[in-house]
C-alpha cells in the first residue's frame, strides 16, 4: 500500500504528538503519521510515578481521539517502524505496510536501563504505563519494595508508594542520591524527607546477585521484597537510526537545528542528542519540557524554518508535598549562590567564570519557587549576568532583573 | 442571577502580578495588568489544577507554575502546551479602591 508522501513521526511520546500537533498549528495541511509502538493512546509519563497509589494508574492523555481526529492526524498504535529506507525515503512497519516521507521524524525516546547482572529473576522497571500498573498490582499496602537507584524515578516511586503504606527499600552503589542532576544539598534535603518518610537507604551498596526476590549486596547484607524494580536511568532509543545509518552517540546525533546528517531527517526528546546553547557542548537530555519544546521546534524546522534550538533546559519533580525545579545544568564543584524566599524553599544559583547565570535549582513546597526559577530561567536563556548579591537578597524582587539583565 | 462579589483591595495585588481568591469552594486568580487593568478568570490550571496566583504574569500572559502552561488572563486563551482548554473569565470592576468581580447564579 502506498500514499502520498507526508510528514512521518516515528515515536507517539510526548515529542511525537506535539510534533504532529504543531506541524498543524505551523499551517502545514498534508499528511502527517505518528507510528507508535505501544497500544495506549499518546499519554504523560510523569503522573506515573507521582501522586497517590491505590485505584487504577491514571492514564494522561495528550490528546483526546477527538483532538487527534479534528487535526487530521493519522495515528497508527501498536505499531512497531522497523526499518527506515533512506534512498527511497519510506518506513517499513512491523505489520507490512510501508509509507513514503517528505520528512521523517525520530521522536523515539528512551527505554529504561536494565541491571547489567545476569538474573533470571523478575526486576521491574518504570517507563510505560503497562510497568506502572504492573508496579501498582503488586505493591499494594504492607508490601514491601526494593528500589535499586536513588534517582529522580526511584525516589518519586518511593514517595508514591509511602503514601500507599508500602514498605520501601532504596539501594543505591553511590554514596548520594540524584548524582549530577541536582545540587547535593537540595538531593541530600530530599534523602532526609524520604527518611522521615520511613524510607530506608543503602548507600554505597553494590549487588552482587539477585535471586528470586532476594537482593544480595556485596557486604553480605540480604534484602527480600515483594516486588524489585530498578530505576537507574534510561537509554536512548537508537536502534532504528543505526539502522539507517544516521550518527549515533549517546542519542541520535542532530544539529542546532534539529536535523540528523540526513537534511530530511530529524530527531528530538529523549533520543536526540543535540548542541548545547551557548557552549555547542552535546548533550542529551530526559525531561518532558525538552521533549515538548523540541518536538515544537522539529516541526517549524521539518516545515522548512531552520531554526536554531536554544531553549534553557528545565525539569521538575515533586515528591511528597515538594517540587524542585532546576533551569540550566548544575555544575558539579562550582559554588552556589543561596535565595532564601521563605515558606521553607530554598534557590541555588551557579554563574559561569563570566558572570553569566548557569543554572538554579529551587526546593520547596509546591508553587513556592515557580516563579523565581522561571525567571532564572529566562536570565540564563540571555546570558544574563545578575549581581549575584540580588539573588541572594530574598526582598529583592527579581522581576526587575528582566528589565535590565 | 449575576452578582458582584468583593474580591480584594486594588493594593492587595502589585502592577503584573497576581493573586488568589477563594469564594464559595471556588478559586480564582485576580490579574493587575502592567497597564493597571484588573482581570479574573479560573484560579486553577487546566491542566492539572494548579494554583495560578503562584505562576509569573509577563504583560498579559499568566505561565502556569507547574508546567509552564501559558495563558492570555485577559480572555482565558491557552496560548501554549500542555493545555489545550482555556481559562473561564469572569467581569470586574472597581469600587472605592476595592475589585469586584462578577459570578453567576448561585456562585
Ligand atoms: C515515570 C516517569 C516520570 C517522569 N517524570 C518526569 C518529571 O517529573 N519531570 C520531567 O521533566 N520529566 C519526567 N519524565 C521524563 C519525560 O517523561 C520524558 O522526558 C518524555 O516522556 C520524553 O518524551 P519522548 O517523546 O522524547 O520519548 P518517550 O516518551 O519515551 O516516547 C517515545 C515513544 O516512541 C515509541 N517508539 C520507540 N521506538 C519506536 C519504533 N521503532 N516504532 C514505533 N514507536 C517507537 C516508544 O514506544 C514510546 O512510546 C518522566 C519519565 C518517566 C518514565
Ligand atoms: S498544571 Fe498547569 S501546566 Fe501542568
Amino acid at each position: 500500500m502506498t500514499q502520498h508522501r507526508g510528514m512521518v513521526i516515528v515515536g507517539a511520546g510526548e515529542c511525537g504528538a506535539r510534533a504532529a500537533f504543531a506541524l498543524r498549528e505551523n499551517g502545514y495541511s498534508g499528511p502527517i503519521d505518528v507510528l507508535g509502538e505501544e497500544e495506549h493512546r499518546p499519554y504523560e509519563r510523569p503522573p506515573l510515578s507521582k501522586g497517590r497509589p491505590g485505584g487504577a494508574v491514571p492514564l494522561k492523555e495528550i490528546a483526546t481521539q477527538a483532538q487527534w481526529d479534528s487535526a487530521e492526524i493519522s495515528l497508527s498504535l501498536g505499531t512497531k517502524v522497523t526499518e527506515v529506507d533512506r534512498a527511497d525515503r519510506v518506513v517499513r512497519l512491523a505489520d507490512g505496510r510501508i509509507m513514503h516521507y517528505d520528512k521523517l521524524l525520530f521522536a523515539t525516546g528512551a527505554r529504561a536501563r536494565r541491571l547489567p547482572l545476569a538474573t533470571t529473576a523478575p526486576v521491574a522497571t518504570l517507563r510505560t504505563m503497562s510497568d506502572a500498573q504492573h508496579i501498582s498490582s503488586i505493591a499494594v499496602p504492607g508490601s514491601h519494595v526494593a528500589i535499586i537507584g536513588a534517582g529522580l524515578i526511584g525516589l518519586e516511586l518511593a514517595a508514591r508508594l509511602r503514601a500507599g503504606d508500602v514498605d520501601v527499600t532504596i539501594i543505591e552503589v553511590s554514596s548520594a542520591a540524584l548524582g549530577r542532576a541536582v545540587p547535593p544539598e537540595l538531593a541530600a534535603r530530599l534523602v532526609q524527607r524520604h527518611r522521615n518518610e520511613g524510607v530506608r537507604f543503602e548507600f554505597d551498596a553494590e549487588i552482587t546477585a539477585i535471586t528470586d526476590r532476594t537482593i544480595a549486596l556485596l557486604d553480605g547484607s540480604q534484602f527480600t521484597a515483594d516486588l524489585i524494580v530498578a530505576a537507574i536511568g534510561a537509554e536512548p532509543e537508537t536502534g532504528l537510526a543505526e539502522q539507517a545509518g544516521l550518527e549515533v552517540r549517546n542519542g541520535i546525533t542532530v544539529n542546532v537545528t534539529l536535523a540528523t546528517s540526513d537534511q530530511n531527517i530529524f530527531a528530538a526528546g529523549d533520543c536526540c542528542n543535540f548542541p548545547s546553547p551557548r557552549t555547542g557542548a552535546p548533550v542529551r537530555l530526559e525531561s518532558w519540557r525538552n521533549a515538548l519544546d523540541q518536538g515544537e521546534h522539529a516541526a517549524a524546522n521539518m516545515l522548512g524554518a531552520s531554526r536554531e534550538y536554544q531553549k534553557t533546559p528545565w525539569f521538575w519533580s515533586e515528591q511528597y508535598d515538594l517540587t524542585l525545579q532546576v533551569a540550566g545544568l548544575p555544575q558539579p564543584g562550582r559554588p552556589f549562590v543561596r535565595r532564601e524566599p521563605g515558606s521553607g524553599a530554598t534557590l541555588l544559583f551557579q554563574f559561569d567564570d563570566d558572570g553569566r547565570l548557569v543554572s538554579a535549582s529551587g526546593l520547596g513546597p509546591s508553587g513556592s519557587v515557580a516563579k523565581e526559577i522561571r525567571i532564572a530561567e529566562m536570565l540564563i536563556e540571555r546570558g544574563a549576568r545578575p549581581d549575584p548579591r540580588l539573588l541572594a537578597d530574598a526582598q529583592s524582587n527579581l522581576k526587575k532583573l528582566l528589565r535590565t539583565g | 442571577m449575576p452578582s458582584w462579589i468583593d474580591a480584594c483591595a486594588t493594593d492587595d495585588i502589585e502592577e503584573e502580578d497576581v493573586i488568589r481568591f477563594d469564594h464559595d469552594g471556588a478559586v480564582f486568580a485576580i490579574y493587575r495588568s502592567p497597564d493597571d487593568r484588573f482581570y479574573c478568570t479560573d484560579g486553577l490550571c487546566t491542566h492539572e489544577k494548579v494554583s495560578l496566583a503562584d505562576g509569573l504574569v509577563m504583560d498579559e500572559i499568566i505561565e502556569c507554575p507547574k508546567h509552564n502552561a501559558r495563558f492570555d488572563y485577559r480572555t482565558g486563551e491557552a496560548k501554549a502546551a500542555p493545555v489545550c482548554v482555556n481559562l473561564r473569565t469572569y467581569a470586574t470592576k472597581i469600587e472605592n479602591g476595592r475589585v469586584l468581580i462578577e459570578l453567576m447564579g448561585a456562585q
